[in-house]
């Protein structure tokens, strides 16, 4: 039994020393129970390339049995919820524009009267198609719906055997060609300095803990706030080339369109690196170990992979999830540089998820500066 | 009044407890002005941590005092700007170069002639030529003249040393201990802590703290005087044998061997003699000797008691 390669003596030793290691050090364990419970309720939910219950507004200037039916086809189709029906046309556009509806959809005013007249009616559906994914198929749910409208309500006298009758016209605003990259590239912005700023100061702290010249930043005069700062300033250069790389890639490889400023790019870019560092140093200062931090930030990073719109249609996630995806900067990153290259936002239209960002910075700062141990008890 | 601004530090009833574990029990200590003080004891005694209370990088959970005149529990960072403490580990970024690691500590503490304090370092340590070296290539003896250097870089007038010296050769150590009687002879005070007990005896005085009391204190000669210890040298080969029937010996507290020597030690010459005369044939020649701090300091070592098995 026994011999010089393997000794089961030796062996139960070790896994006696390697259980009791993982017992003292709560903080793994809990983290190796608790993050595959919470990446399969996260990600088996949240999760829908089918996204429905998408936000449209109506725009109806004809209001008749058909144009009811219409519509009620379509909220029965799952795919639209009609959150807004109104006659304000600028209203509806600066919505699309801010990204809190997906559609519009306008009912011209003689609508009803060429339908009777079996005269080709228009129907004009505008697409927000930054995301050609989130519209896809809710758009091709229409032609069914428009089918269905005139099997059930156009019988008898009104009968008509062609049932293309009805013009639709889809405008697919914002990326007309409905092309991935043009969403892919400015989200992946976000993503890669997510991934990599995070992880970066995540390691800040505990690596000079683990080095042991913790120590002797201690017995300086040095106080927190200045070693927290001081130490992601590096890393804000970085994140400026990064940004600029994939900018410059965006345009140069992917002919991805910049409607919006540079000034206006570069200042979101700039806001989004700063609250990535805060968060990594804010890892930095509750890990115990850089192992405890890298982990710490992998489970920070993937929830703002999946759940802040830039894998998956934000807007096609169920409620909950949408919420806790308001919570991660990449969320707000994702419409903010979206909204600048894609769609030419201007200030007003990047506000709301300015100042998020801006709330989310300072508070983990506080939590850093908090947290930071002044002294080696 | 006048003794107090005499005193670099002054410390009473120092306690700290990590968990359960008392490890600094009522630790007392005083560093006049000028004197360098060795602080010895057994690996995991409470140096390393009373010397951290000193300097604020530990809050102490009893007793109170002063460095340099600043309260230890509420001035710590007067305290960390005015004292320089040396590590026991090195310390200092070792993906810095030896001129980046002595100007970010220049930078760091404000200096204003930074420039010219950090060539004079770099020059007293002889480093000019290879300033831009990184400080991970420095051998053991380097780092820790470079740690010297660097804690010296703002001239302060107390240091802490950890276990400076520990791994370095002894040309570099006797190097070592020339610039600190150099400086203590300019007044700056130090409380150094070791295991050398060469090191120990160039010390104006000692404290000995074994499982966090403090056992002795006071000058070599004092603490050997004290203790009261007779010692005996046996010389011969094979002493192995003979050193463990004399432990047999009531009156024998101590036996150590130190190649062809063994140190019989004891608080009773009598009976100490009684044991020899009985054990060594004509192969052992003994005679009385002078007890060295050595055998004094395993000898307080054997006789206290390790509490700290007790709250395991």
């Amino acid at each position: 039994m026994s011999n010089r390669f393997f000794h089961w003596k030796r062996w139960w030793a070790i896994v006696i020393k390697e259980f009791l290691q993982l017992k003292r050090d709560r903080i793994t364990f809990a983290m190796m129970i608790g993050i595959p419970i919470m990446q399969l309720m996260l990600f088996g939910y949240a999760i829908n390339t089918d996204p429905k219950h998408l936000p449209t507004a109506i725009i109806s200037y004809d209001q008749s049995e058909f144009t009811r039916s219409f519509i009620s086809g379509m909220e029965n189709s799952n795919y639209f919820d009609i959150v807004k029906f109104s006659q304000d046309q600028q209203q509806a556009y600066e919505e699309l524009r801010q990204g809190k509806i997906l559609f519009i959809l306008t009912i011209p005013a003689d609508f009803t009267r060429k339908l009777l007249r079996h005269e080709h009616p228009t129907l004009l559906f505008e697409a927000d198609a930054t995301d050609p994914i989130a519209v896809g198929t809710a758009l091709s749910s229409i032609d069914p719906i428009q089918s269905m409208v005139i099997r059930k309500d156009m019988n008898g006298p009104l009968a008509i055997s062609n049932s293309t009758s009805i013009d639709i016209r889809v405008h697919k605003l914002y990326n007309p060609e409905a092309i991935t990259q043009y969403n892919i590239i400015p989200g992946l912005m976000g993503t890669i300095l997510t991934l990599t700023l995070t992880m970066m100061t995540a390691l800040a702290i505990t690596r000079e803990s683990e080095k042991g010249t913790m120590e002797n930043l201690l017995a300086t005069p040095a106080q927190p706030i200045e070693i927290i700062t001081g130490k992601i300033i590096p890393y804000v250069f970085i994140g400026l080339i990064q940004s600029s790389i994939i900018l410059t890639a965006a345009h140069l490889l992917f002919s991805v369109p910049f409607e919006g400023k540079l000034l206006h790019a570069y200042s979101v870019i700039l806001l989004f690196i700063f609250v990535n560092l805060t968060i990594g140093i804010t890892i930095s200062s509750l890990a115990q170990n850089m192992l405890q931090a890298m982990q710490l930030s992998i489970f920070y990073f993937l929830p703002s992979l999946l759940l802040s719109g830039f894998m998956f249609p934000f807007l096609g996630m169920p409620k909950w999830a949408q919420y806790v995806g308001e919570f991660l900067p990449l969320t707000h990153f994702n419409r903010l540089i979206r909204g600048i290259v894609l769609k030419g936002n201007g200030f007003l239209e990047l506000w709301p998820n300015i100042w998020p960002l801006m709330l989310i910075g300072v508070l983990t700062l506080t939590i850093a500066v908090k947290f930071y141990k002044r002294t080696l008890d | 009044m006048k003794l107090q601004t005499d005193l670099a530090i002054d410390v009473k009833n120092l306690q700290k407890y990590f968990g359960n574990k008392h490890v600094v029990k009522d630790l007392s200590l005083q560093v006049k002005k000028g004197e360098i003080v060795g602080f010895l004891g057994p690996n995991g005694s409470g140096k390393t941590t009373a010397i951290r209370m000193m300097c604020g990088l530990l809050t102490p959970d009893g007793g109170e005092g002063k460095c340099l005149g600043y309260d230890i529990a509420t001035q710590s960072d007067e305290i960390k700007r005015k004292v320089g403490y040396m590590t026991q580990k090195f310390s200092y970024w070792e993906d810095l170069s030896i001129r980046e690691n002595l100007d970010f500590v220049g930078r760091i503490y404000e200096l204003s002639n930074r420039k010219h304090l950090v060539e004079e370092a770099l020059e007293n340590l002889g480093l000019t030529s290879r300033s831009s070296q990184l400080a991970k290539t420095l051998s053991g003896g380097w780092k820790q003249r470079l740690a010297l250097a660097a804690c010296m870089l703002r001239k302060p007038r107390l240091l802490l040393l950890d276990e400076p010296t520990a791994g370095v050769d002894p040309s570099a150590r006797r190097d070592f201990w020339e610039e600190l009687h150099a400086l203590a002879a300019k007044g700056v005070s130090v409380l150094i802590s070791t295991h050398y007990m060469d090191e120990a005896e160039r010390c104006h005085s000692l404290a000995y703290i074994a499982y966090g009391n403090l056992l002795a204190k006071g000058t070599a000669e004092e603490i050997i005087t004290h203790q009261s210890i007779k010692t005996f040298n046996v010389s011969g080969n094979d002493l192995m044998p003979l050193s463990n029937r004399l432990k047999d010996y009531e009156g024998v507290e101590q036996t150590v061997i130190f190649g062809q020597s063994l140190h019989v030690s004891g608080k009773d010459t009598n009976l100490i003699q009684q044991a020899l005369q009985k054990e060594c044939t004509e192969k052992f020649q003994y005679e009385s000797i002078a007890t060295s701090l050595e055998d004094v300091f395993i000898y307080i070592m054997k006789h206290s008691t390790d509490n700290f098995g007790e709250s395991l």
